[in-house]
């Protein structure tokens, strides 16, 4: 597949193939940005189409610095496109809309509060009533097995830890599209694998879309129903991949000979664009 | 208590243990020194007499105004100028050497200024202590970190309540260094104004001691400044420590 390829086309064939309704979408959108250094306007993003189907999960592979960040800023509504139409439920994105919730890379949880009260911010300062908060924090507490460090500040926490407090804290809002940006990046391997699961859950539970950022092969290959590969700067889409994975899939699925074929045809198209960015001819 | 903690407190008990068997012994005379245990049971007498209960309020008021002045308004100005890029890089060369200069030279200002008495204490201690609250509020300010404030927008949360609900606690262990700086800076300026510019206060009743040759009033005085200092010290470092072992990541 080249770079030329007509990608809206191959964005609604992907569509279409589906016939749940379109959750998320993308129509021509690019993000431009000014060098800090020279001054000069440079593209980071786009154009790019791309529709997400209701309770998809979709994951968003591409070489460092190719916009994968700025398109999930996009979606959130944390940034604005300079041209094209971003739309949640078919209404324009402006600001971060409703039901949307974001897990970042970094450690978010604040670090003044205990997990339980972290949990509940969001539902608290957006007046959900105390009852209510408390019925759905314990839900979240026992989902991600945080139970026992419901007293617990951050500090006392491991790496992963935090992050589910920070998976707990978006889970109790009840989002309808959650956008995750590398929330694993800082995490050692085994612990990856095992919040993957946790990930796969939570989407199951909530039927939430959900698209993950993530510079891990493997990661995008084991949770994802799908998998976008973008190119470098200006970031494209050159490659959509289905994985075929049943709904009820775990981390068990990276001893599947398909996983193997999955990652394969991902760094293959990966390999190309990143070698670019190293100056590399091969 | 740590081992730490066991020397520290050996070295301290260790010296005044010393001093105190010098002063017995003769080798530091009268005339220069009296023994800690005197200066200890001089303390409780004059306190038990109330000879100082006005010294002693007149400068506590003085601390505590100037304090709490330099803590808020070395805060509010800090805000200000954190959210003028132009404005900080202009001021910061003048702060970062703003303790170069010896406050002190400008008492004759304020005593046109105020007079003698409470406002040109207060003024000289809030002069001392108001650049080590801005400092704090300015590094406070910047070393909140970006997905904290990316995070309120996702709660959409209103500029006002992300400052009160996030940047004000995400802050607060930096910012509370200043308040510790500007605390002692206060307790500094006071006692040492008192010195100079003032009839009334426990470092006025340290110079008029110190002029009328009353050691023991004197050294009674200057353990009860170094009492009162360690006691606000220790209880501001406490609360520190709570703060500093949340901030850790």
């Amino acid at each position: 597949m080249s770079r030329a390829l007509p990608l809206s086309d191959l964005v609604r064939m992907q569509a279409a193939r589906r016939p749940e309704p379109v959750h998320v979408e993308l129509a021509q959108v690019t993000r431009r940005f000014t060098h800090p250094a020279t001054g000069e306007p440079f593209q980071a993003l786009g154009p790019i189409d791309l529709a997400l189907v209701k309770g998809e999960f979709f994951s968003i592979v591409g070489p460092s610095g190719c916009g994968k960040s700025t398109l999930l800023d996009l979606l959130s509504g944390l940034g604005k496109p300079s041209s094209g139409r971003v739309l949640f439920e078919g209404k324009p994105v402006n600001g971060v809309p409703e039901g949307v919730g974001v897990v970042f890379q970094e450690n978010a949880a604040f670090p003044w509060l205990c997990v339980r009260d972290n949990i509940a911010f969001g539902l608290r300062r957006a007046g959900v009533e105390a009852a209510e908060v408390q019925r759905r924090v314990d839900y979240a507490l026992g989902f991600m097995g945080l139970r026992d460090f419901a007293k617990a500040y951050p500090a006392q926490l491991s790496g992963g830890m935090r992050q589910r407090v920070c998976i707990a804290r978006t889970l109790v809002t009840q989002p309808r599209l959650i956008l995750l940006d590398e929330p694993f990046g800082a995490l050692d391997q085994q612990t990856r694998l095992l919040m993957g699961d946790e990930l796969l859950k939570l989407w199951r539970e909530t039927g939430a879309t959900v698209l993950l950022i993530t510079h891990a092969l493997d990661e995008a290959a084991m949770l994802s129903g799908r998998v976008g590969v973008m190119s470098t700067r200006p970031g494209l889409f050159i490659d959509f991949v289905d994985t075929g994975w049943p709904a009820d899939r775990d981390s068990r699925v990276v001893s599947t000979p398909r996983f193997g074929e999955i990652t394969a045809r991902l760094w293959e198209k990966l390999r190309v664009e990143t070698l670019k960015i190293m100056g590399g001819a091969h | 208590m740590t081992k730490e903690s066991v020397i520290r407190l050996c070295v301290v008990v260790g010296f005044i243990a010393l001093v105190e068997g010098l002063c017995r012994t003769g080798v530091i005379g009268a005339t220069v020194m009296t023994a800690p245990s005197q200066m200890a049971s001089q303390l409780l007498r004059v306190l038990a007499a109330g000879t100082y209960n006005h010294d002693i309020a007149f400068s506590f008021i003085n601390i505590v105004c100037a304090a709490v002045l330099a803590v808020v308004a070395g805060f509010g100005l800090g805000v200000v100028i954190h959210s003028l890029p132009r404005l900080r890089q202009a001021l910061e060369p003048l702060l970062s050497s703003y303790y170069a200069v010896p406050t002190f030279i400008f008492y004759p200002v304020f005593i046109v200024l105020f007079g003698v008495g409470h406002g040109s204490i207060i003024a000289i201690a809030v002069l001392l202590a108001i650049v080590a609250m801005i400092t704090a509020t300015l590094s406070g300010l910047d070393r909140i970190p970006a997905v904290l404030r990316k995070t309120a927008r996702v709660m959409r949360l209103s500029r006002a309540r992300t400052a009160l609900a996030i940047e004000l606690p995400a802050a607060l262990p930096h910012l509370f260094g200043g308040v510790k700086l500007a605390v002692a800076y206060a307790f500094i300026g006071v006692i040492a104004s008192e010195f100079i510019l003032s009839g009334a206060g426990m470092g006025y009743a340290i110079a008029y001691a110190y002029n009328q040759f009353d050691n023991a009033n004197m050294y009674a005085l200057m353990l009860l400044v170094l009492l009162s200092v360690t006691l606000v010290n220790g209880l501001l470092n406490h609360i520190d420590r709570r703060l500093q072992r949340r901030q850790q990541r």
